[in-house]
């Protein structure tokens, strides 16, 4: 199997999503790049080059560069996706994405609703999260924990670049609006990913780590670090489940409920704020269900109830670490027995 | 340098680039034999014994447990007493100096091709250039040309060996018609039409082995010699909860339950091979595939396809291999077959004889096809 980065998994996907289905149309700051400006047509793809090569190959009418107006272009494509399009809108950074809650939050999440199941909103709004870029408070959060807060909208938190690739597609084929994270620090990582057309159910957990002693679930980019933690444990005879939910909406509490209840030990790692984010959703949804089963407490663990520091030494203690991971899993494996 | 045999890196399949020696079972000294599990390799996919492809003493170890090397490096050497420790130490020096480290790690190996047929398209890999009549291997329910990763370089040696991807499976596209062997069979005779093979060694798995015999009856003159391993076709049973377990479970541990079925020892069952099997069933009409063929060549939970009463009708030899194990299609269905066909019971094998003991397996087919 063809190893491909994250970079390279996404605008896989987008390609042949494109080649399939004529309605796909991409749209967002300087994804084709160079219009209007002297410089060459396509010459950024984006401001991670995700979308480059693409615009030569579908054209201008499929590939849109647009203002630097969020509330303008996202509220376009809420439109465009309930006229028959299928859009894929990338919004530079999630961070920016309050000044068009409207569009998405009121309108876009509610069309199906509002107008009595008669509408489909098939939108894909591609957007990049998460702290480690040294791109100071307003570029580096990890906002996921809102737009799940909102009935109407899916939310999709791929991990490596083959679930990317898997989770896209499903967001493309999806009729209802669905926000799409990208970790900014993750463009090159790499993994095996098939050249062929694949799709990852929503509401399908992943369990990548199978063990007996204690369950991690992780979100996006913690995955990786939860799995490197697993693999360190199992060097000292510790075995962990690691599950990554995949898609926080909707979210497959099955695989959680019943790993949560295998080993009674439960750590959440979530990069985000720690105050209603989703290590605290998933925590409550444990207790609720399964608290009978567990042995010893939930850790969660997450960023700082502050914003994300510009200081590289201040923004690397903010990011959750493989090393807390382990403590919290030994911390845990210590008790209950 | 006379009689100095050398054992190198294998390749196991398409991914494979290198390996680490886990454990070497043969020690300085013993004398070894042709097919004897002499070593433990680990990749990246798979960990499985491999069977020392010469015979001999065994004279020297050139990679040291724990050590990684890509594939082809030199893992150990076999010379008869006749030939001297000095002699044995030049060899090994002249192999090291001539290695090419970096080529070796990069070279990917052979890529598959793919034949556009008039049943659509289809995937296989290509290894070897015999002149004789080529070799047809084909895998079983949701197997593909990689099932025979511990069989085809082996073959190759002697023979073009073509392993082919079914309809519905690995590379090759995923409508599966009906769903029946008799589609399969369609299909593998679209595809030797396309590749422009009028006779061929006939090698099959379980399902696949079904697939080829119906290939043989359906075009009489194709078949040089019919291997079928583990095959349908023999008997109504089959263990169906195999079949839809390997369709429904997604979790690592269900599937790897599941999966541990084909095999005598649950080892052999990597987690990545169960990533795997999962990472086909996403492929666009994968499943759907696996469905069709699930409700056709597996109606009601019973095979549909019977050779039995057809046994007469094949113009080529046959032989079948089983392992007494097998937890998905009971031997039985091997041992009650009629005269003229010659069968190899194999003792602790389950369902995957050519993986869970490949020389014996590769034995087998070689001396029956030359």
């Amino acid at each position: 199997m063809p190893t491909k980065s994250f970079r390279e998994a996404i605008n896989e996907g987008l390609r042949q999503e494109m080649e399939r289905d004529d309605s796909v149309i991409i749209m967002g700051e300087d994804i084709a790049g160079g219009m209007g400006s002297p410089g060459e047509d396509d010459a950024w793809g984006g401001p991670m080059g995700v979308t480059k090569g693409l615009m030569p190959q579908f054209g201008r009418e499929r590939v849109l560069d647009t203002p630097i107006s969020e509330s303008a272009f996202i509220g376009c494509a809420a439109g465009a996706a309930v006229t028959g399009l299928r859009p894929v809108a990338e919004l530079m950074f999630v961070d920016f994405m309050g000044v068009c809650f409207d569009q998405i939050f009121n309108q876009a999440a509610k069309f199906r609703y509002m107008f009595g199941g008669k509408a489909t909103t098939p939108l894909v709004i591609r957007t990049m999260y998460g702290a480690g870029f040294r791109a100071a408070s307003q570029h580096s959060q990890c906002l996921y924990p809102l737009f799940t807060h909102i009935p109407g909208l899916k939310v999709a938190i791929p991990s490596n670049p083959y679930e990317a690739k898997g989770l896209l597609i499903q967001a493309i084929r999806d009729d209802d609006p669905v926000v799409f994270f990208e970790h900014k620090v993750m463009y090159d990582d790499e993994a095996d990913v098939p050249d062929e057309i694949y799709t990852i159910p929503f509401g399908e957990a992943n369990v990548s780590r199978e063990g007996d002693d204690a369950t991690v679930i992780a979100f996006g980019r913690m995955v990786n670090l939860a799995n490197e933690a697993a693999d360190r444990l199992k060097e000292s005879g510790i075995t962990v489940t690691v599950v990554d939910p995949r898609t926080t909406s909707p979210l497959d509490k099955e695989t959680i409920l019943e790993t949560a209840s295998e080993t009674g030990r439960v750590v959440v790692v979530d990069e985000a704020h720690p105050r209603c984010n989703l290590a605290t959703d998933i925590s409550a949804l444990i207790c609720e269900n399964c608290f009978d089963d567990l042995k010893a407490p939930i850790k969660q663990i997450c960023g700082h109830h502050a914003p994300v520091p510009f200081s590289p030494a201040l923004e690397d203690l903010y990011i959750p670490k493989v090393e807390s991971i382990e403590a919290a899993v030994r911390e845990l494996v210590g008790k209950g027995h | 340098m006379r009689d100095i045999r050398p054992i190198v890196m294998p390749k196991w399949g398409l991914a494979m680039t290198e390996g680490t020696v886990l454990e070497w079972q043969a020690s300085v000294g013993d004398d070894v034999s042709e097919g004897q599990e002499i070593l433990d390799i680990e990749t990246s996919k798979i960990v499985n014994s491999h069977e020392s492809p010469v015979a001999g003493p065994f004279r020297r170890i050139v990679v040291e447990q724990g050590e990684t090397v890509p594939v082809g490096a030199l893992l150990g050497v076999c010379a008869p007493d006749s030939v001297s420790d000095e002699e044995v130490e030049a060899y090994v020096s002249e192999f090291l100096d001539n290695f090419d480290w970096e080529a070796a790690s990069e070279d990917s190996g052979p890529e598959p091709e793919f034949a556009d047929t008039s049943l659509g398209r289809l995937r296989y890999l290509r290894q070897g250039d015999g002149d004789g009549e080529p070799v047809i291997l084909v895998h079983g329910f949701g197997g593909d040309c990689m099932g025979w990763m511990f069989n085809q370089s082996a073959l190759a040696e002697e023979f073009t060996t073509y392993a082919i991807d079914l309809p519905g499976h690995g590379g090759s596209e995923k409508n599966v018609g009906d769903g029946t062997v008799s589609f399969l069979a369609e299909s593998l005779a679209a595809f030797t039409e396309a590749v422009g093979i009028d006779r061929a060694h006939l090698v099959g798995h379980s399902l696949g082995g079904a697939a080829v015999a119906a290939l043989a009856l359906l075009r009489p003159g194709i078949a040089a010699s019919l291997t079928l391993i583990a095959p349908a076709g023999f008997g109504e049973e089959i263990n169906i909860e195999f079949i839809d377990g390997f369709i429904k479970q997604k979790r690592m541990r269900k599937l790897r339950s599941v999966l541990e079925t084909l095999v005598a020892d649950p080892a052999l069952i990597t987690d990545d091979m169960v990533e795997d099997v999962n990472k086909f069933k996403r492929l666009e009409g994968a499943s759907e595939a696996l469905e069709a063929l699930r409700n056709g060549a597996f109606a009601d939970g019973v095979q549909q396809y019977l050779l039995n009463r057809k046994l007469g009708e094949f113009d080529a030899p046959m032989q079948i291999i089983w392992g007494r194990s097998d937890r998905i299609l009971p031997v039985a269905h091997g041992e009650s077959l009629a005269e003229g066909a010659k069968a190899i019971i194999l003792d602790e094998v389950g369902h995957m004889p050519h993986m869970e003991k490949s020389g014996e397996v590769n034995e087998a087919i070689l001396s029956f096809i030359r």
